[in-house]
């Protein structure tokens, strides 16, 4: 591992309803803005739109195919743009420094018209 | 409505979570995971683990396994239609196995706004311990739109 390492991109299919009520089933987050029509356009939204920890998970995925979970120490995102339906992610990052045996990645979400969703980074054991 | 910075320092009352396995196999499902150290007992053994493994992001997740995992947002008089996430992070200090016990507790660290009031932030620290031992810190921020302040 050393600085200007990329990791091994990973690129999500279109995200669906259906996505989105496994999330919310599997990760326990019942909000409805995410699963119910009604409720997001009473909240001024067009339509449900993603978890961002559904984005996080799948950068997340990114981060364990490239080390084994165990030497993660620490990983972060900011959530940048909202995720609508039927947004195709894909997942990026970066080494940027390599410094007293830690590794530090820079992250990113970009849906395929360019907008960035969530920018992140970790820290992982070298 | 803006928060009311009191709020920092309050207590969240805490909650125990027992990790099951079911619950990671459904989890790995609905996020695309093919690494069977997610969702495969035998697969995690085989690949030196005591179990299968609680994945980066899931230590979230069983934050919201209380009764009310909104009812800090309601009791703040937060409209729930108008909650975003802003920031997660996660620092690591041991991981985490299906059929652990894992505690939770944390408190509210930190409440400013943004844009002269259309957005409030709300900011929660919680620890995660197994037995005591720290698992992970989580720190979540939330961020509230306020329509009626957006001009």
């Amino acid at each position: 591992m050393k600085t200007g390492d990329s990791l091994p991109e990973l690129q999500l299919a279109g995200i669906s309803r259906t996505t989105l009520a496994l999330y919310a089933g599997a990760s326990g987050d019942h909000n409805p803005m995410h699963i119910d029509l009604d409720v997001a356009r009473s909240g001024g939204m067009d339509d449900v739109f993603a978890h961002g920890m559904l984005s996080m998970a799948y950068l997340g995925r990114l981060l364990t195919n490239y080390v084994p979970q165990e030497r993660l120490c620490s990983y972060g995102v900011r959530f940048a743009a909202i995720t609508p339906l039927h947004a195709k992610p894909t997942c990026t990052g970066t080494v940027t420094k390599v410094e007293d045996g830690l590794a530090h990645l820079d992250l990113t979400v970009t849906l395929a018209d360019g907008t960035v969703t969530l920018r992140g980074d970790a820290v992982v054991a070298a | 409505m803006a928060l009311d910075p009191a709020v920092i320092g309050k207590v969240i009352p805490g909650h125990e979570v027992v990790v099951e396995r079911g619950r990671l196999r459904f989890f790995a499902q609905a996020i695309g995971e093919t690494n069977p150290i997610y969702f495969d007992t035998e697969a995690a053994k085989a690949a030196g683990h005591r179990d299968v493994l609680v994945p980066p992001t899931f230590l979230f997740c069983l934050d919201m396994e209380k009764p009310d995992p909104f009812a800090l947002i309601c009791e703040l008089g937060i409209d729930m239609r108008y909650v975003l996430h802003g920031e997660q992070a996660f620092k690591y200090h041991s991981p985490a196995y299906a059929g652990d016990t894992l505690a939770y507790n944390g408190t509210v660290t930190d409440v400013y706004s943004k844009k002269n009031g259309a957005l409030d932030f709300l900011v929660r620290t919680v620890d995660v311990t197994r037995d005591g031992e720290p698992i992970a810190r989580l720190t979540n921020t939330l961020v509230v739109r306020n329509p009626k302040a957006e001009k």
